[in-house]
This record gives structure tokens, C-alpha cells and sequence, in this order.
């Protein structure tokens, strides 16, 4: 008899407990601005939140005279996993007759950048920085090999 | 009541327009192939307005939206879909038993559509108004297992021969207590006739004037229906974290889409069987003693009345489908023969005992 | 009428081969299982390893120590901080530097943090596995924000490469605290959720009691570690036996439950992610003020010797063993995956189950394939 009792009591357990799983669906069901998905492709420019500190691509920043703060000292480049960066320099003669080393293409290959942040963790000069930019695919691989430096950018001397 | 257009008159109609043109033989032949279509495009309607709540009861169970790009509220998506497999190719691996791969799909879309014929949508709005209606479509939808063996066995893998077998153990078992609890309702009104049972629930539908006994049946129903269309928690067939996707694993194209739209029409059968032995048919849902809620009940037409109550025992299953983990298939027979079997033959003989001492109203 | 005994028709059984993967909705990457089926009963299972093998040990040897640690991210890529934190743990041990007060606060937060979405996809997946969607959904739900506090203090969701040697790589920002108060206090609400809908549904009880019994015994012989082991009562946590980053400060408990069974690992599971949230409790309200890194040359050198550092990821002991000869490359490197000993125990609590169970066992195991490969 108490096995009857104890065998009545677990199917009546087991229904509870399948009720409250329906009726925890049930109540998402009804409660439809509890939901939680964004539509992202229309909200790309509008609400959709991508962090300050996120990590989209590598940037070499400019200022409003077109000067960034690279010294080409290839510390990043080395600091890279992946072979990413690629410095090129330039020898330049300077005003006062000295021959200077300058950057002249900042090669940055994104297809093999794994955005670990060693390079800008690497850098002296603080010159490059990570940007929350999204959405960098493009057809040709080769467009993912992206030259940092604009054209005719100089290095911004440090005040002194 | 002048307002509601009776299908009775419809039919009545057709039938006299149609015999004044033709000869006798000629009239019934086309009336026929009226009644095929009409069937047919009542199934595809209802086969994409559940696919669209499905996938629309998912997505909100699960904090999504379902599908709203296509159209409207992506409303068309299932029309896309539906495209895409009719323009695929139904492919077919090189080591398969050809006929039975091609024919298993044709069949079992074929058996569910058969099932349909007896069930009254409305009153004069009824294909074939046999003797033995319930019997017919227990009998009819259980010829389905073949297709889904058939698929199984000639798809020459193994998932699917596992999935095809599970199938077969699944429905064989769970169509004795969808049998005996639909028995409940049959002895206790007397007819196997579909139209007799609505007709039987005038004054007042079974699951209230059976008490507890059809009740228990109409329980017992909802669970074995759900688990003799292969739907979640019991879709064991398809299990798709265990064996792919079962049964069809090697179908494509429309083939597959035969597979998917016979899940739904199964679907609307047993939940038109239920609504029609348990939840009173197209008859409205009156409460005894207030005559002004009756009237305003009686307004809505029948035929909303019938499928409201469908489209509500569908989202039962719906709602059970996106909330439970499945069973192992040891326990899903152990469900069925331990358990629901046992249970719903007390059933019956109380039931019995009921009919026989005319205790039931 | 004597005859019928004698010639009854003997039952003719067959028993056949599937390959459960390398691509199968439930072994979640690419794990081969060979199968070997009696109908429905499993007569023997031969797991095939190496289709996501990429050579992480040998990659790591090629980089420098500041260079490789991103790489550890990759394997289990579930406890992708905590991976790092081993590295990271063993290069300052060859080093000899005191990390920071405050970044040993970070580096718990971190790791708790991550236990907990590791956790939570866990238990979406295990539930999806037995066959219930939904559950997948509403743990998607808790780890997505969990993931949004990563994004916005380190830069990256999955793969962050955040815990440094002498540190973390950036301070966290200063809006870290209260976000994490407010998201810790609906994590809790959910945690609720996970129990009516799951945790308490008979069906799910019955997939799991019972089913996938691994017994202590064979627990430690296999070299289970983690939750897996825990769950037949063996009290293995790192986090209590060899403390690092200062849990021995923290009050904790170990979970340890002597089921043995599928259902005891998913209890010690959930319990874990209570636990977690328990840790994180106790830290969030006083990070010390510092400095959150200790100044690292250039190029690291570690000196010659051997280092190993062990810590408690959200699948067991993940082992970091480094050879160093002086130079700025490690000579070796060994990981010690805790996947690749749990994939161990797979074999012997399913053989003699159901196809059903398999699915069942293999989810409470949690198995991360990156991380039996490496």
C-alpha cells in the first residue's frame, strides 16, 4: 500500500515538474518583448553596441596634420604571432644632413590577424591602437592587405 | 440563421449543377476529383499555416522572433522554402532500393491524406460520412509505419534503419492507447460514425460530460497522438542529436519536404480526431442555464469553431515539443506498455461499467 | 508435442558499425566515434582523434613566451582565459615576478567568469543533446552578457588573450563593478529558471540517474579531472590543492558528489556555477588599487629548468609543463588537456547503453574537441 502511495506520489511529482517547465515556456511565449535577439543587419548603424575597447582591426592613428606616431622600429612586428605587421622603411636625408630612418609602408595583413593585441601592447610610441570597427570582409583577399600610413604622412616629433 | 451560408447547400448544389450538365457516372467522377482537390488544397493550407506557427511557437518559447524576413511577419517563408525543395533535386544515393526510396515518401503522404476523409470540418462539410469513421482513421493512419520502414530500410544507412525501426516500435505501440482511449468515447456514445460522436456532444462535449474516465482518455490521447507522429518529446525517429535525422536522413528535395509536410498533416489528423471525439467538433462551447452567452457563442461559425479547437491541440503539441528533453526508447516503451496501456484498459472497463450501468448522461 | 522445445528458431542478431561523427549534431566538433551497435545497445566505442589536430605544443615551441600564449586560447576555447592563465601562471613561476594585487583580483574575476559561461553553454548543449531546444536558448541568453563584460574589458568574446605574464593585458574599465553587480543578480533569477525547466523535469531526471556510472576507481585511473571526476567523488579541485592567483584567500566550496552516474556530473555542474558566482561575490566589491601589470622586458627569457604550472579549468586540470634552455623559446612545451582523460572515460561507462545514452553521458562529460587534439 505505501508503494502504491509512494509509486502515486512520483507520478504526481513528475506531472508538476513537467507543468512548470510548460509553464515557464508559456511565459516566454506570452511575454514577447522579454526577448532578447537583435536585428542585427538593420540595426548596424543604429542600436547595435560594439564596445570602445573591442578589437576589430589594427589602426595606425593620424592626426589632423596627417602625422602618426610610428617611428618604424619594427618592435611590433616582432611582438606579432602571426607574421601580421610588415614595416617597410625609408632612409631619408633630415634638414639637418643626417641620414634618418622613417616609416614608409605600414603593412597590415588582416586575413592572418588573430587581434591578440601584442603588437599595440608592444609599441613604444603607443603609434597604433586596436579600433571596434565590424564587418571587414571583402571578396578579394588581397584587400585584407591594407597599408596603415596614408600617403604623405609624417611622424608627429615629440615635443620637446 | 439565414446569415451563415450552410456547406450542406454548397455540396447539395454542386451535386444538382453538376448532374443537369452530364451523365451520372461523369458527375460523380468529377465530383470526385472536386473533392480530391478540395482536400488537397485544404492540406497544403493548413501544412504551411503549421509550419509558420511552429516555427513562430519556437522562435517565441525561445526568446526569438521566428521567421520575419521574408514578407510580412515572414509570412512567405514558408512559400520559400516549400520552392527551394520543389527546385532541388530529390537525390538519391547510388547504393539505395530505388523503387521502395522513391515510393516510401509517395505513401506515406498518400496514407495521411486518406485519413483526412471522414473527419466533419463542418456540419454538411464532411468527404465521406462512413459508418465507421474512427475506426477508419485509426486504421488508415497506422498503414504510415510502412512508408516510414519502407524509407528506412531501402535508404541503406544505418541511421535511418535505426530511426525507420525505433518508428515502427513507437507507432505500433502507442496506437493501442490512442485506440483504447478513443474507445472510452465510443462506448460511451454508441457509434463509430463521426458524424453520430459530434452529434452525441450537443449537450455538452465529451471531455465535461464524460467526467474523469474521458478526461483521463483525452490525456492519454494527446500523449500517444504526439508520440504517433513522431514529435518531440517522442521523436525518437529522427532524434537529431543521436541519429541525424532518422528515417530521412538520405532524402532531399521534395522528397524530404513529402516527409516534413506528412509530420503536419498527421499532426491535423489526430488533433482533428481528438477535437472531434473529445472537444465536440465543430459543435460551440456552450455552458447550461446562460442563453445569452450560448447565442453569442453560436454566432461564430462552425468551421472556426473546428479548427480553433485543432490549432489549440496542435499548440499543445507544439508547446510540449519545445519545452521537454526526449526519452530514451527503452523508456518510451515503458511508457506505452507499462504505464499508458494498463492504465488506459482500466479505463475502458470503467468506462464499460459506466456505459453498462447507464451512469453517463 | 516434445518437439517444441528442442527447435525453437534461434535469434538472429547481427551487430554492425555506425561512425558517430566527425560531423554529428551531438558530438559538438569533430570527434569520431566507431560505434559498434548490438540494435540499439552499444557493444564497443572507439573514439578517432586528429581531425582537429593543429599542433599547438609545436606552434607554441616556435613563438616566443609573450607570443604563444594566445595560442592556449585555441583549445579549449570554452576557458579561453583560464588556458591563458595557466600559461601565464608557469612563464611568471620560470620568471620569479610578484604579480600584482589587483591583477590577481582581475585574473579570478576572469577565470569565475568564464567557468560560468562555460557552464552555461554546457548546460544548453546537454539539455539540446536529450532533445530539448529551448534550454540552449536561455543559456545563449546569460552567456551573451557574460560575453558583452569580456568584449568590453579585454577587447574579445571567445579567444581573448587577456591574462598576460605579470598581469592582464588592459585594466578593466571603471563601469566593470557595477555591471557586473547588476548582471550577477539576473544571472541568480536564471539560475532559478534553468532549475524549473531542466533540472526538475522527470524526463531529463530519468536520461541522466543511473546512466553512465563512472566509479571512483576508475575515475583515478583514467585520470579524470574536473566536474567528470568530482562527480564520483573524488575530491580533485586545483583551485583548493594548489591555489594560485590567490584562491586560498577565498571561501569556497569544493563540489563533490558520490553519485558516479550522468546526473551526479550535471548536479556538480550546476553547483559549480553557484559556487563561481559565490567567488566573484566575494572579490568584486574590493579589487585592490595598483597597478594592474608588473613591467615584463621585451623579450622574456625564462632561465633554464622546467616549470609546470597546474590550474582548474571548466573541464578539469589543464597541466602546463615548459622546458626551458635559456633561450627566448620554450624547448618544450607539454599542455596537459583535461579532455583528452575524460574522452577516456567514454568507452567504459557506455558500453552495454543505449545509442540514448551515449548522447547522455558524452554531454556531462563535456568534451571540448579542440582540446583533446590540440
Amino acid at each position: 500500500m505505501r508503494a502504491l502511495i509512494q509509486y502515486i506520489k512520483d507520478v504526481a511529482q513528475g506531472f508538476y515538474s513537467l507543468s512548470q517547465g510548460l509553464l515557464l515556456t508559456l511565459k516566454y511565449f506570452v511575454r514577447p518583448w522579454k526577448h532578447i535577439v537583435e536585428q542585427y543587419p538593420e540595426n548596424r548603424t543604429t542600436t547595435i553596441y560594439i564596445p570602445e575597447k573591442f578589437a576589430g582591426e589594427v589602426v595606425l592613428p593620424h592626426d589632423e596634420n596627417n602625422r602618426h606616431k610610428c617611428t618604424a622600429c619594427t618592435l611590433c612586428e616582432m611582438a606579432c604571432p602571426n607574421g601580421t605587421i610588415k614595416i617597410i622603411s625609408a632612409t631619408i636625408e633630415g634638414e639637418d644632413g643626417k641620414k634618418k630612418k622613417v616609416l614608409d609602408k605600414w603593412v597590415y595583413n588582416l586575413g592572418m590577424c588573430t587581434m591578440c593585441g601584442q603588437c599595440v601592447d608592444a609599441c613604444p610610441q603607443d603609434a597604433i591602437t586596436m579600433k571596434n570597427s565590424f564587418e571587414l570582409s571583402v571578396y578579394n583577399r588581397n584587400d585584407l592587405i591594407k597599408v596603415l600610413n596614408k600617403p604623405g604622412s609624417k611622424l608627429k616629433e615629440k615635443e620637446s | 440563421m439565414t446569415l451563415t451560408i450552410q456547406f450542406s447547400d454548397i455540396t447539395k448544389w454542386i451535386h444538382e449543377t453538376l448532374n443537369a450538365s452530364m451523365s451520372p457516372g461523369w458527375a460523380l467522377f468529377s465530383e470526385f476529383v472536386l473533392a480530391g482537390v478540395a482536400m488537397i488544397l485544404l492540406v497544403v493550407v493548413l501544412a504551411v499555416l503549421f509550419v509558420y506557427m511552429e516555427r513562430k511557437v519556437a522562435g517565441f518559447m525561445q526568446l526569438r522572433l521566428g521567421p520575419h524576413r521574408v514578407g510580412p511577419w515572414g509570412t512567405m517563408q514558408v512559400f520559400a522554402d516549400v520552392f527551394k525543395l520543389l527546385l532541388k533535386e530529390s537525390f538519391a544515393p547510388f547504393t539505395v532500393d530505388k523503387f521502395l526510396f522513391n515510393f516510401a515518401p509517395i505513401l506515406v503522404l498518400a496514407v495521411a491524406f486518406m485519413a483526412m476523409a471522414p473527419i466533419s470540418f463542418a456540419p454538411g462539410l464532411q468527404l465521406w460520412d462512413m459508418n465507421i469513421g474512427i475506426l477508419y482513421v485509426t486504421a488508415v493512419s497506422s498503414i504510415g509505419v510502412i512508408g516510414i520502414l519502407m524509407a528506412g530500410w531501402s535508404s541503406n544507412n544505418k541511421y535511418s534503419l535505426l530511426g525507420a525501426m525505433r518508428s515502427g516500435a513507437q507507432i505500433v505501440s502507442y496506437e493501442l492507447s490512442a485506440g483504447l482511449s478513443l474507445v472510452a468515447v465510443i462506448a460511451m456514445c454508441g457509434s463509430l460514425s463521426i458524424s453520430d460522436i459530434i452529434a452525441s456532444q450537443a449537450d455538452g462535449w465529451w471531455i465535461f460530460k464524460g467526467h474523469l474516465p474521458i478526461m483521463f482518455a483525452f490525456v492519454v490521447y494527446v500523449i500517444a497522438g504526439t508520440a504517433e507522429t513522431n514529435r518531440a518529446p517522442f521523436d525518437l525517429a529522427e532524434a537529431e542529436s543521436e541519429l541525424t535525422a532518422g528515417y530521412h536522413t538520405e532524402f532531399s528535395g521534395m522528397q524530404f519536404g513529402m516527409f516534413y509536410l506528412t509530420e503536419y498533416i498527421n499532426m491535423a489528423v489526430i488533433s482533428m480526431v481528438a477535437t472531434t471525439v473529445f472537444l465536440g467538433g465543430w459543435l460551440p462551447f456552450h455552458i447550461y442555464g446562460f442563453d445569452a452567452f450560448n447565442n453569442v457563442m453560436n454566432f461564430i461559425p462552425s468551421w472556426i469553431w473546428f479548427f480553433g479547437k485543432t490549432f489549440f491541440i496542435i499548440f499543445l503539441m507544439m508547446w510540449f515539443r519545445w519545452t521537454f528533453p526526449r526519452l530514451r526508447i527503452d523508456q518510451l516503451l515503458k511508457l506505452e506498455w507499462k504505464y499508458l496501456l494498463p492504465l488506459s484498459i482500466i479505463n475502458v472497463v470503467i468506462v464499460a461499467f459506466l456505459v453498462v450501468m447507464g451512469w453517463h448522461f | 508435442m516434445e518437439n517444441l522445445n528442442t527447435e525453437l528458431p534461434k535469434e538472429m542478431t547481427e551487430e554492425f558499425v555506425v561512425n558517430i561523427g566527425p560531423q554529428h549534431p551531438s558530438t559538438h566538433g569533430v570527434l569520431r566515434l566507431q560505434a559498434t551497435l548490438d540494435g540499439e545497445t552499444i557493444k564497443d566505442l572507439l573514439p578517432h582523434l586528429g581531425y582537429i589536430h593543429r599542433g599547438i605544443e609545436k606552434m607554441c615551441e616556435s613563438l616566443g613566451y609573450k607570443q604563444f600564449i594566445y595560442l592556449t586560447s585555441r583549445m579549449d576555447y570554452l576557458s579561453a582565459h583560464i588556458n591563458n592563465q595557466a600559461c601565464s601562471l608557469a612563464i611568471e613561476k620560470g620568471l620569479q615576478v610578484e604579480v600584482p594585487a589587483r591583477a590577481k583580483a582581475i585574473r579570478i574575476l576572469m577565470a569565475e567568469l568564464q567557468r560560468l559561461t562555460s557552464h552555461e553553454l554546457w548546460w544548453g548543449s546537454c539539455a539540446m543533446d536529450l532533445g530539448a531546444v529551448t534550454p540552449f536558448f536561455l543559456a545563449f541568453r546569460d552567456r551573451e552578457r557574460i560575453l558583452e563584460i569580456f568584449e568590453e574589458n579585454t577587447g574579445n568574446r571567445l579567444t581573448m588573450n587577456y591574462i598576460t605574464p605579470g598581469g592582464v593585458m588592459t585594466d578593466i574599465n571603471s563601469d566593470f563593478v557595477t555591471r557586473l553587480k547588476t548582471l550577477l543578480v539576473k544571472i541568480k533569477e536564471h539560475l532559478k529558471e534553468y532549475e524549473t525547466l531542466i533540472t526538475g523535469n522527470i524526463i531529463f531526471q530519468r536520461r541522466l540517474k543511473g546512466v553512465g556510472v563512472l566509479p571512483k576507481e576508475l575515475a583515478i585511473s583514467l585520470g579524470c579531472t574536473g566536474p567528470t571526476a568530482r562527480a564520483s567523488g573524488l575530491s580533485c579541485d586545483v583551485r583548493k590543492y594548489y591555489p594560485y592567483d590567490g584562491y586560498e584567500k577565498l571561501d569556497f566550496k569544493e563540489i563533490v558528489a558520490d553519485g558516479c552516474d550522468s546526473w551526479s556530473r550535471y548536479v556538480v555542474r550546476m553547483e559549480e556555477m553557484r559556487q563561481s558566482i559565490h567567488i566573484i561575490e566575494q572579490i568584486i566589491d574590493n579589487i585592490p588599487e595598483g597597478e594592474y601589470r608588473a613591467k615584463l622586458k621585451g623579450i622574456v627569457k625564462l632561465p633554464v629548468g622546467e616549470y609546470y604550472q597546474r590550474v582548474e579549468t571548466a573541464r578539469g586540470e589543464l597541466g602546463v609543463y615548459i622546458v626551458s634552455d635559456g633561450g627566448n623559446k620554450p624547448y618544450r612545451l607539454k599542455l596537459r588537456a583535461p579532455n583528452f582523460s575524460n574522452l577516456g572515460a567514454l568507452k567504459p561507462i557506455t558500453v552495454g547503453s543505449k545509442i540514448g545514452d551515449l548522447m547522455a553521458s558524452m554531454a556531462t562529460i563535456d568534451l571540448v574537441i579542440p582540446d583533446i587534439d590540440r
